[in-house]
């Protein structure tokens, strides 16, 4: 197991080396997809390995220890200098300092500090095998789409850009091994190396097309990032002095058992108060939400990656790993609230915009609202639906994210407005952007079972406020989310007055996408075997318990209701196919041409017919709540911060 | 007990239709009378589904006829699994699914008219649908469970913890049932700015279901403000029958002496009552509980 783990992290990095420095395209796509097939087969076989030997929590150290402790430390520098290097180079110095503080700090503490425990570095237990089995399956199937997409967008989209794309997938196979190492990781030193990867590579994603919009963003990115990376490093600071200590498991150990000795235990909330924090910016909760938005800059597969398999994912892996220690404090309650205010906030913001990436971008940060909330309230039941939202999520938005940019090259737009009648056009995009959006929202898939669980675990939450407001924030925030999601549905499957043409999607992409779609559905049925053999493993490793969450009633219903969401209209279009019908033009006050898609104007000739969405710019518009969107959570996390730091001192 | 949900539910599939259609028929004679004319047979609104099935199939995109049809499956399942006393709060969301359907039928055919009914008919359903869950929390704090056949149960009806809940339930009713002041969506009247709105592409059979989708989607509707009134004495039946009649009867009141609103004040006021009315009496409630 040493050895597959050992793999599974460094292979990543050393076969970054390769796409680097190969620059004939061919040959680099082929080590590309090879590269990407040992990441799954490898990931997968570990899981796979560990789940048939019992799935038993273990500790063990990597061959070597010393030296990667080492490999650590200089890396922790040559990031540090890298920053301080890229920020004045491009006139940003101020954005060096939030680097050289923090890891000035690590390094001072890791080599001058008083001597910590030495324990295990790394753990394998049921949340790192589900995020491994997301990171290497989901991770690699975007490295794939990435290498035909990034071909057409060099060749035939953005010939005026450099073609860095030996550098891009390059990243991409780092971002890989610094997520395996994150989700491995029991010392924080090793977690805060690997969180400083994942914040410094998804930078150079964001920037990789060096134009102005690219490089701000790309800094906003890294400047929100580095200041969670400040929270860890505090976290690491006060496990070092106060305890000696700078193993997670620990800290949570820490914090669960000082609220049953009775001792005062904000001090020891305060390590995860640091980690909390720094787990937010990285989800990008409100107020940290513009990184994520900005991303969009990026070419696809890096939205892709960022929003799904990883990135965001590394925050919200780390609420769920000490969501146990937030049950029922201040530290849950402030995560809940900015869980569950961001939630609600982003699904609004999202119905204002008709950018098809800037919409999947607001779902993404609503979402994972919905998965922080949960992980702040901390009970059995909202563990349980959290990961069950990580996974669902994961999938379903890397699919989204990939199609929206297969539609962006075959139509030349990703505005929603744009994609009328997709389902008569381009049949085989919209049927995979169909399953997409039906993933994230419609009954019974993951986001309902999720919502029904949660919504349950908060009304049962101890603090009346907190569990007052969540429950608002849920019911008025699915209500918004339902509105978004249908509006872009109905476009697809409208009617569309345009000539077919040809789909440029390469072959790769749609092996990708259609893999996608293929787990989702898996995902979908077998969603009672993953609740029993999976989730039911996870929360009693976490609580000690052994209850299903989700009665078997429950079960049954959601059952019917997916059968039913495939079967009835299925049925119904089968039954229906060879109905008569005589074939009429629809209503325009008789101002029709003789189609559904031109009118008679005022001048008497055909003019054609635009039919839009709603967007509610005046009500829900970003120029409207964005601002104060973020001014409400910064005030809820400093309030809480204030709390918490104030009470242990 | 088992049997005797399965008996529910199946007379909620037989009747349903029955029991709406005729309190149909008496609000448009009520309604008649209102305005000061004599009003149509209470059976009219059966006439009106049969001359409908019986009409020539006329569509702009037959794709629309296998949704419409499968909205009104899915309204039909929902109710089942209200009146078969399941989970409320996954009724509220199989209700959800369903008015997807309806929606996507209606988009289908790229009509100004329908289109224009569709996004009411969306900023509608956004307006109730935190209320509809909102309700099902509160009866999971009045009585502890979400399963129907458990909350009939109770000894003490649930309305007694429940006030602001069924003040905010009973408002968001006039737009489910799209009575004036929220018929936005859809009119009753073709003649009006939306013609029908949302179900201005349906003709024949197509609105022959959907009329009663509407029914069957009623029938639960009335249902849970029933719930409301419903303990383990067999008395509060005919309390909740009352209670259902008068708010029935509140509802054409309203319709007949109010004016269509804009969406947008619809959407304040609908979202400001379910948080004035509901979160302050959920609010109360987490206090009470502790």
């Amino acid at each position: 197991m040493e050895m597959l783990v050992t793999a599974l992290i460094c292979l990543p990095f050393l076969w970054a080396i390769l796409p680097a420095v190969i620059h004939n395209s061919k040959c680099r796509a082929f080590f590309v997809y090879l590269g990407c097939g040992i990441v799954i087969a490898l990931s997968v076989f570990t899981a796979v390995k560990w789940y048939l030997a019992g799935g038993q929590a273990t500790d063990f150290d990597l061959p070597y220890r010393e030296a990667f402790d080492h490999v650590i430390l200089v890396g922790d520098i040559f990031l540090m200098c890298l920053i301080t290097y890229l920020s004045f180079k491009y006139k940003k110095g101020v954005i060096s300092l939030l680097a050289i503080v923090q890891t000035v700090l690590v390094a001072a503490l890791e080599l001058f500090g008083p001597k910590v425990q030495e324990s295990a570095a790394l753990h394998f237990d049921w949340l790192t095998f589900v995020m491994i089995l997301i990171i290497g399956v989901v991770g690699s199937l975007i490295g794939i789409y990435a290498v035909g997409y990034m071909h057409g967008y060099h060749i035939h989209h953005h010939k005026e850009l450099t073609d860095r794309r030996s550098f891009f997938l390059a990243m991409i196979f780092v971002f890989f091994g610094a997520m395996f190492g994150l989700v491995f990781s029991q010392s924080l030193i090793w977690l805060y190396f690997f969180w400083e990867i994942t914040s410094v590579t998804s930078f150079l994603l964001i920037g990789y097309t060096r134009t102005e919009e690219a490089i701000n963003n790309s800094f906003k990115a890294l400047w929100m990032n580095l200041l969670g990376g400040c929270g860890i490093a505090a976290a690491i600071a006060v496990g070092v002095l106060l305890y000696q200590n700078v193993n997670l498991y620990d800290m949570i150990k820490i914090a669960i058992l000082s609220k049953y000795m009775g001792i005062p235990n904000t001090l020891c909330l305060l390590p995860i108060a640091c980690l909390a924090f720094a787990a937010l910016t990285k989800s990008a909760q409100f107020p940290f939400s513009g990184w994520l938005l900005g991303a969009m800059v990026a070419p696809t597969p890096s939205s892709a990656l960022l929003h799904s398999a990883t990135m965001v994912k590394a925050g919200v892996y780390l609420l769920i790993r000490i969501s146990v220690a937030m049950a029922d404090n201040y530290v849950g309650n402030m995560v809940a609230l900015v869980g569950g205010f961001t939630f609600l906030a982003a699904s609004c913001l999202a119905i204002s915009v008709s950018d098809g990436k800037k919409v999947l971008a607001y779902s993404t940060i609503s979402n994972l609202g919905l998965i922080v909330a949960c992980t702040g309230c901390g009970y059995e039941e909202t563990i349980w639906a959290a990961v069950f939202l990580v996974i669902f999520h994961a999938v379903s938005k890397s699919m989204l994210f990939q199609c929206v940019g297969a539609i962006e090259n075959t139509t030349g737009s990703r505005d929603v407005e744009d994609m009328q009648g997709l389902i008569s056009l381009f049949p085989k995009l919209a049927v995979v952007l169909m399953i997409g959006i039906a993933g994230m929202f419609l009954a019974p898939f993951g986001m309902l079972i999720s919502k029904w669980a949660a919504l349950k675990a908060f009304i049962d939450t101890t603090s009346v406020y907190v569990s007052t407001l969540m429950v608002l924030f849920i019911c008025f925030g699915s209500a918004t989310t339902m509105f978004y999601w249908t509006k872009w549905l109905s476009k697809i499957l409208g009617a569309s007055g345009k000539e077919k043409s040809r789909d440029l999607t390469k072959k790769n992409e749609y092996i990708s996408m259609f893999f996608h779609a293929f787990m989702m559905v898996a995902l979908i049925l077998g969603f009672p075997w993953l609740s029993s053999h999976v989730l039911k493993p996870m929360s009693n490793e976490m609580f000690g318990t052994d209850v299903q969450v989700i009665s078997y009633q429950n079960i049954i219903i959601m059952i019917v209701l997916l059968v039913g969401v495939f079967v009835i209209p299925a049925i119904n279009y089968v039954l229906t196919k060879n109905t008569k019908a005589k074939q009429v033009i629809t209503y325009m006050g008789g101002a029709n041409c003789g189609d559904n898609f031109n009118f008679v104007s005022s001048t008497g000739d055909p003019k054609e017919m635009h039919i839009s969405n709603f967007y509610m710019e005046d009500i829900m518009g970003e120029k409207k709540l964005f601002t104060p969107a973020i001014m409400v959570s910064t005030v809820i996390i400093i309030v809480y911060m204030i709390i918490v730091i104030g009470g242990a001192f | 007990m088992a049997t005797e949900r399965i008996i529910i539910a199946v007379l909620y599939v037989l009747l349903a239709p029955f029991v709406i259609g005729l309190l149909d028929g008496f609000d448009r004679k009520i309604s008649a009378r209102m305005q000061g004319r004599r009003g149509p047979s209470v059976l009219q609104p059966f006439f009106d589904l049969k001359k409908l099935f019986e009409k020539e199939f006329l569509t702009a995109n037959k794709a629309q006829l296998f949704m419409i049809r499968s909205y009104l499956v899915f309204i039909v399942l929902s109710g089942v699994l209200f009146f078969g006393g399941f989970d409320i709060l996954l009724v509220v969301f199989s209700l959800s699914t369903a008015a997807m359907f309806l929606i996507l039928a209606s988009t289908s055919t790229h009509s100004p008219y329908s289109a224009q009914g569709t996004h009411r008919e969306l900023v509608q359903i956004m307006s109730c649908e935190p209320m509809e869950l909102l309700v099902a929390v509160g009866f999971y704090l009045a009585i502890g469970t979400f399963n129907v056949n458990e909350i009939i149960k109770t000894s003490i009806s649930p309305i007694a913890y429940l006030p602001g809940f069924f003040v905010g339930f009973v408002f968001i009713l006039t737009i489910k049932f799209r009575k004036s002041p929220f018929d936005i969506a859809t009119s009753h009247h073709a003649h009006q700015e939306v013609i029908k709105g949302v179900t201005s592409e349906m003709v024949g059979k197509e609105y022959g279901m959907v009329t009663l989708a509407e029914w069957y989607e009623n029938a639960i509707l009335l249902g849970i403000v029933g719930l409301f009134f419903l303990n383990s004495n067999p008395v509060s039946i005919v309390c909740a029958i009352i209670a259902i009649l008068v708010v029935w009867f509140l509802e054409i009141l309203i319709d007949n002496t109010s004016a269509r609103v804009k969406w947008q004040l619809m959407l304040k006021l609908a979202w400001g009552v379910t948080i004035v009315a509901a979160g302050m009496n959920l609010l109360l409630l987490e206090i009470i509980r502790g």
